[in-house]
């Protein structure tokens, strides 16, 4: 096994970015995000590769967008208020079926929000964002070791299915250490015909747009991006089960959320209280199967989220509302205590008794 | 028999959906001419824009990128770090440069991306059926300024070759027309030069065609290139408005 | 051990979260399982800094330390804002040359340590907090002064060696201070 050595979330991502062959790197500092683009600063020059300081979030996605129509595996990073920002750009990339790879490190809004930790993003990063109708792969890490094995899946991912894969994490895993280890996998490369190369006097012109006048046109592309996303959701979906074998209690929750609910799980435990977890791992696609085969078993779910209540309705619509759904939540760059969730738990031990 | 005239190998075959009397299709024309003249249509990337030009991708035969409106010199920015060995353009419109793309406009000058930028000029929005642009003149009458451009109460119009000259960054920056035959070929020369120093390595290369646009002006083709002869030009001065290169060498004489 | 929760905590600019990232390394190399999560945004500029360090023998829940069994403070509204969250039987260490307040509770373990002029007399006047980290290895029941060199090297970059003799001599400081 490679050596343990400590990292921030964010250098993980950046790091393992590098390694999964990103050479590309646009972006603009926003907090708490910014030692991403710091170390890109750092490692690009070394290595051949480009990082630039774009004059804004919407300038940095288009460098994007044109990095990705030229074929090369290429990122952006922010936070909340710059992802909104960004959202027109993912639309279009989204509209040209270009692959792109994008982290949010959330921080509480809307607004300007805060700085603090939050999931706020959540219905942003699974519903759309930008206009019109797309999907990205959402991907949330829930640890620094994940933040870097979910990064290289996320490049992946995007250059497989030519859309965006988007790691969706938070100030607390962003910022935090914690031992992680890389492990030396062959890079996945992808034949990109349809890349923007030069024609070199050899071939018909590619074209990347995302522009159909004719709405008959429109909707066949539509339907037909449509179909992708049904392999991607049938396919793609991840996500970790803790004690569930016996539960009668589901508490549901992604990222630094599922952490506080692992222990709160652990805890409820010792008062003999049989309560599982499960934690998506893909956003979207939502480990729809996983909901819906746990609410045959259990009685009542519990999500656990540092929102108003976002993922709630995946749950529900999952489980057909089967069951109750109750919700357990801090919102504004507050974290739920273990304390909280467990109270959580009892209520719902309680509802179902 | 010996051909003397034919469409340059640039340009495809399609039919442009440009209004009778539009000036868009000489300058692209013009354009094409220059990527055929410097051989380099295997390795060229354009960007096209929004605006009327938004279907340059399917005029222009190399490989060709929609941009977000605005956008283009960004987008423009990613693809030539990552394919130095392209030669890459932007087509843009007076809305899409100067107002929504502004910031674009002069942080790539500012970087002196190595790119060539083609600013076609018309003082108006036309796609969207002619509404006040960014370089509407004092006192023009669009959709949005029912009454004639009123300065004080919506500004003045940007002059982006002047502006521009005023940074540090950019390689060439350069005014040119359309609206006569002698204008159309120095504006074909500013065009290739533009893109000359691009495969020079020099940096940013912007070219301002002023144009017209008869539709939207609500003139005949005739009436509307007389406009710009007598309203438009003393307003936006044509000229070479920054020639780093150039400069440095009349230093060293 | 099973699972230790260290809360550090002091001003922006005592080295709070160098102490932490000292304390993660050490347990790093004693092949545990850690976290470190740092206060972060603005309130660092000078304002108060803290951050949570877990060791632990199995994997690391929640990175979030509620009710500390370690607290290290280095300045009195660090010591008033989480003197009550520490859990009973827990330790408390204090820098008693910045913080004049004693600690009332008296189920707790509580060690004054003059560190910030501890420091300045040894000469290495920028790390009080490594005076403070010598005087917890001392001190915790399951931490040890052992390895505490391999752990500054791993901390502090080869263009800067010279570094790590001061803080060795700051965490000596430390570990010898009869208190």
């Amino acid at each position: 096994m490679a050596e343990r050595v400590l990292m921030k979330g964010n250098e993980a991502i950046a790091e393992a970015a590098i390694r999964a062959g990103c050479r590309h790197y646009f972006g603009y500092p926003i907090t708490p995000q910014t030692e991403i683009a710091a170390y890109m600063a750092k490692k690009m020059p070394k290595i051949g590769g480009v990082f630039l300081q774009a004059e804004s979030e919407i300038a940095s996605i288009n460098m994007v967008y044109g990095a990705a129509a030229a074929g090369m595996r290429v990122m952006t990073s922010s936070s909340s208020p710059g992802i909104s920002l960004k959202s027109e750009g993912l639309s279009y990339i989204a509209g040209s079926d270009v692959p792109a790879f994008i982290v949010n490190v959330q921080r509480g809004g809307p607004g300007l929000g805060g700085i603090q930790p939050s999931q706020s993003d959540y219905f942003q990063a699974t519903k759309g964002g930008g206009h019109g109708d797309y999907h990205m792969i959402v991907l949330a890490p829930a640890s620094v070791q994940e933040m870097a094995s979910l990064t290289v899946k996320g490049f992946h991912l995007a250059d497989k299915y030519r859309m965006t894969a988007m790691i969706l994490a938070d100030g607390t895993i962003g910022q935090m250490m914690e031992p992680i280890s890389f492990e030396d996998a062959e890079v996945e490369t992808y034949e990109k015909p349809w890349a923007l190369t030069g024609t070199g006097m050899k071939r018909p012109h590619n074209i990347v747009n995302s522009l159909y006048l004719k709405p008959d046109e429109l909707e066949r592309t539509n339907f037909a991006r449509y179909e992708k996303y049904k392999a991607v959701e049938e396919n793609e979906a991840l996500w970790e089960e803790y004690q569930m074998e016996d539960a009668e209690i589901c508490v549901v929750a992604f990222g630094i959320a599922s952490r506080v609910a692992k222990n709160a799980v652990a805890d409820a435990r010792k008062e003999g209280l049989k309560v599982g977890l499960i934690r998506p791992i893909t956003l979207w696609p939502f480990p729809v199967a996983a909901l819906r085969r746990a609410a045959d078993q259990v009685k009542a779910f519990v999500s656990v989220e540092l929102n108003m209540g976002q993922m709630i309705e995946d749950i529900r619509l999952a489980t057909e509302c089967r069951r109750p759904v109750s919700l357990c939540n801090r919102t504004g760059g507050m974290i739920p205590s273990p304390q909280q969730v467990l109270e959580a738990i009892r209520e719902a031990q309680k509802g179902v008794n | 028999m010996a051909i003397i005239f034919q469409k340059p190998h640039a340009l495809t075959d399609a039919v442009l959906h440009y209004c009778p009397g539009c000036p868009h299709g000489i300058i692209h024309r013009l354009v094409a001419e220059a990527i055929d003249n410097l051989g380099i249509e295997g390795r060229t990337i354009g960007v096209a824009p929004v605006g009327c030009a938004v279907m340059a991708y399917d005029y222009f035969n190399c490989d060709m990128l929609e941009a977000a409106h605005g956008r283009a010199p960004a987008s423009a920015t990613g693809i030539k770090r990552c394919r130095p060995e392209c030669v890459v353009f932007t087509y843009q419109g007076d809305g899409d440069l100067a107002s929504i793309g502004m910031a674009e406009t002069v942080h790539a000058a500012a970087r002196n991306e190595n790119i060539t930028v083609i600013f076609v000029n018309n003082a108006i929005y036309g796609m969207t059926g002619g509404q006040m642009a960014p370089t509407s003149l004092p006192g023009q009458v669009t959709q949005t300024s029912p009454y004639g451009r009123d300065v004080n109460h919506c500004g003045w119009p940007i002059k982006v070759c002047e502006m521009l000259s005023t940074l540090e960054g950019p390689e060439y920056i350069a005014r040119v027309a359309v609206n006569n035959v002698k204008n159309v070929k120095a504006a074909g020369k500013a065009i290739q030069k533009a893109f000359q120093n691009q495969i020079e390595n020099k940096g940013f290369s912007l070219v301002e065609v002023v144009s017209a646009c008869p539709t939207n002006w609500g003139m005949t083709p005739q009436k509307a290139l007389e406009w710009v002869e007598s309203d438009m030009l003393p307003y936006y001065p044509l000229g070479v408005y920054k020639d780093r290169s150039a400069a440095k060498e009349a230093e060293a004489k | 051990m099973k699972t230790t929760q260290i809360l550090i905590a002091g001003f922006g600019g005592q080295g709070i979260l160098f102490a932490g990232k000292f304390l993660a390394y050490k347990g790093l190399l004693e092949d545990l399982q850690v976290s470190w999560l740092p206060s972060y945004g603005p309130e660092m500029r000078g304002g108060t800094a803290n951050c949570n360090v877990i060791l632990s023998e199995n994997p690391v829940g929640s990175p979030i330390i509620t009710d500390p069994d370690v607290l290290i403070v280095m300045n009195l509204p660090s010591l008033q804002k989480y003197v009550n969250t520490v859990v009973p039987g827990g330790q408390i260490y204090v820098d008693s040359a910045l913080i004049h307040e004693k600690v009332e509770r008296t189920d707790v373990q509580v060690y004054y340590i003059p560190a910030t002029q501890m420091a300045n007399d040894a000469g290495v006047s920028t790390l009080a907090n490594m005076v403070m980290m010598g005087h917890v290895l001392k001190n915790h029941p399951e931490l040890t002064f052992e390895g505490t060199e391999a752990t500054v090297q791993k901390l502090v970059p080869p263009a800067k060696a010279q570094l790590v003799e001061l803080n060795m001599k700051a965490l000596q400081a430390g570990r010898d201070y009869e208190g």
